[in-house]
């Protein structure tokens, strides 16, 4: 036999069906679904008559547009009430199981899934939420989809697809110390482009991907479709078994499933269709300047002039972020004001982000006119932080302590930015408006955007003192 | 859901001359929370498009005169880039645009215009800079784009021939319905499951 790589081994494990001139039928393990990208499937469902042909594979929960306030309290917005009651309809329609808003787990759909044992290696597991690439952390094939393909994967539990390129990036040697697994993949994105993984699938690998705790992996993999990169994976080792043992739907037979899953890594002498490698000691903490999460520098760097860009599409391109950012070329990342912070996200509002965020903010307050939040990924994520005391340390600090949910990542909530507003934010899209229209969004760590909620400008964590 | 096939199409070309336009810029989030697949193109690349006041902001594109009614779009680099909402192809489709041609689209993106009858052709940047260059000398320039013979033309003799994935363009000429599609392999997807022992 030849040597595969993982993606290859979970892709032919998958293959229903293959004919010349057709997509590939390729199975689904697990199919998440939440409020926005849902309700026309099932509609597309009821009109032709169709049903969902493994209910026991999917698994509902409403994340984007609930409030992360009080849950007691009736929502506010009709549009969005009626697609979360839209949502709890089709789920008792078609029998699937739903974590709802007022269930203790509720949460990000790609925090939950984790969290309670569902995302598991090997398996394929689909969204309509691009950042479905997170669960690949685990050693499964993970990937965002669109409304007509949800409909397609509740029809028929497949999907029809191209089989993408592999692309391997390596990452050696140890993070510096403050410098995390947001600020490595924002430095690779920064590096490969925000279309550098378009048409494959990535596979990080080396010793500094393997020191990554399950978390700090999943934020990796969150972003590679900020790469390009529908998928991104790691294969499963010692961490991800041990991370799983015992959650609530991790197999019953767990030791079987180990031996299974252990025969998931890349072989020895495996091809990849292209690799890149990066050091991980070149890493500084990263913070996002433009509107694409590509447009990246080090914190103790200074804004770039649009003209120093080989490409004449890029110069473009940062002439209109800056103007949108309203920010001079030349201008140190450090002595940029911020407004607003927003911790959370299914890139960063786990609880070792939060206890991160913790640690930088104990003993400190939010710097005088900087609004500041921490919405945690899961109301199990939430429960645990408040056992910690977590909770306290950011209320103290003058953070605000919220529900579950996705929050400001979107805005699709009343979270949002005012015009013109400034934020340090642990999500991962700086897109011109995603967190509000004319808001200006930062991507940075959350151990980053604790400290600059402190001081109102962004600071070096490297010389952070922590009390 | 069947799709509105796509043999033949001639049209007017509007630019849009942006590298990576994400998926939020094609259709912000605020109009997300509507639970029905039409009427999205009122909302198309709304926070360009309008002003705050909700009056046209001349400044964008597609409010220029010339582009009224255009149905094919050219644009840069990475279109469709971000979010995986199919809301951004409703929108472009809902609007008027039958065809989209850039270097390069963002995966999940272009898959999603399959599925609702918008066809992406992807040329090279010297093409995507050709046409660039006839739109902006020639108001009102159209192309036709054939997806039987791959190849789009205009009037002045200028021709491309482009490439699409072949079951997509199967599927799209024909209108087919993905999901009957493969429900006629139902016995091949239930061996499948008893192999692996799901749904015993």
């Amino acid at each position: 036999m030849s040597a595969k790589t993982l993606f290859e081994k979970i892709w032919e494990a998958h293959v229903v069906h293959e004919e010349p001139g057709m997509q590939t039928i390729l199975y689904i393990d697990l199919h998440l679904v939440h409020e926005v990208t849902s309700p026309q499937a099932f509609e597309g469902l009821r009109l032709a008559g169709r049903r969902v042909r493994r209910p026991e594979l999917t698994v509902a929960t409403m994340d984007h547009n609930v409030p992360t306030t009080d849950r007691s309290l009736p929502i506010a917005d009709p549009v969005a009430q009626k697609q979360i009651e839209t949502l709890r309809r089709n789920c008792q329609e078609f029998g699937i199981k739903l974590y709802d808003l007022n269930d203790p787990r509720q949460g990000i759909v790609h925090v939950i899934g984790p969290e309670l044992g569902y995302t598991q290696p090997g398996m394929t597991i689909v969204c309509g939420d691009s950042h479905t690439s997170t669960h690949g952390a685990f050693g499964a094939l993970a990937f965002g989809i669109g409304t007509s393909e949800v409909e397609h994967v509740l029809a028929t539990q497949c999907l029809l697809q191209t089989k993408p390129k592999t692309m391997e990036v390596r990452v050696e040697g140890e993070l510096p110390p403050g410098v995390t697994a947001k600020d490595l993949i924002l430095y690779i994105i920064g590096r490969i482009g925000t279309h550098g993984g378009t048409g494959y699938c990535i596979e990080y690998t080396g010793s500094t991907i393997r020191s990554l705790s399950m978390e700090q992996r999943m934020t990796v993999c969150n972003m590679s479709i900020e790469a390009g990169a529908r998928a991104g994976m790691i294969a499963p080792d010692e961490k991800t078994y041990e991370y799983l043992r015992g959650r609530p739907m991790a197999p019953k037979d767990f030791d079987r499933a180990v031996a299974q899953w252990e025969k998931l890594p890349t072989d020895p002498g495996a091809q990849y269709d292209r690799s890149v490698q990066f050091q991980a000691q070149e890493v500084v903490p990263q913070v996002t300047w433009g509107t694409n999460p590509g447009q990246v520098v080090g914190v103790t760097d200074v804004v770039p002039d649009p003209d120093s860009f080989p490409d004449p599409n890029d110069r473009k391109a940062a002439r209109r972020a800056l103007q949108y950012m309203d920010l001079e070329p030349g201008t140190p990342i450090e002595q940029i004001r911020i407004d607003r912070v927003f911790i959370g996200s299914c890139t960063n509002s786990r609880i070792e982000d939060l206890r991160e965020a913790a640690r930088v903010v104990r003993g400190y307050r939010v710097a005088p006119g900087v609004e500041a939040m921490v919405v945690p990924g899961s109301g199990t994520v939430k429960r645990q932080a408040e056992q910690e005391g977590l909770d306290r340390i950011f209320r103290e600090a003058g953070f605000q302590w919220r529900e579950a949910g996705c929050s400001m990542c979107l805005g699709m909530n009343p979270d949002v930015l005012q015009p013109g507003q400034r934020c340090a934010s642990t999500s991962n899209r700086n897109f011109e408006g995603r967190q509000g229209k004319g808001g200006r969004t930062h991507l940075v760590s959350p151990a980053m955007a604790a400290a600059a909620a402190v001081m109102g400008h962004f600071v070096d964590i490297r010389n952070w003192e922590y009390r | 859901m069947p799709l509105k096939p796509f043999r033949r199409h001639t049209g007017v070309v509007a630019t849009l001359d942006r590298v990576d336009v994400d998926t939020d810029q094609i259709i912000p989030k605020q109009f997300l929370k509507r639970i029905e697949r039409t009427g999205f193109g009122q909302f198309l690349f709304y926070d360009w498009r309008y002003l705050p006041d909700g009056s046209e902001n001349p400044e964008f594109e597609l409010n220029r005169p010339e582009f009224r009614g255009a149905s094919i779009l050219l644009t840069r680099r990475n279109f469709g880039c971000g979010s995986s909402r199919e809301h951004a192809p409703w929108a472009l489709e809902d609007y008027g645009f039958r065809v989209l041609i850039a270097p390069s689209f963002a995966d999940i993106f272009y898959n999603n215009c399959f599925k609702n009858g918008l066809l992406p052709i992807t040329l090279s940047e010297e093409q995507v800079e050709e046409l660039f260059g006839r739109v902006r000398r020639r108001p009102g320039y159209q192309l036709t784009v054939d997806l039987e013979q791959c190849r789009l033309w205009d009037q002045e003799g200028l021709e491309f021939a482009f490439t699409v994935p072949e079951f997509q363009r199967h599927c799209l000429l024909h209108g087919l319905d993905q999901i009957a599609l493969t429900l006629q392999h139902e016995d091949k997807i239930l061996a499948y499951e008893r192999r692996r022992g799901i749904g015993a």
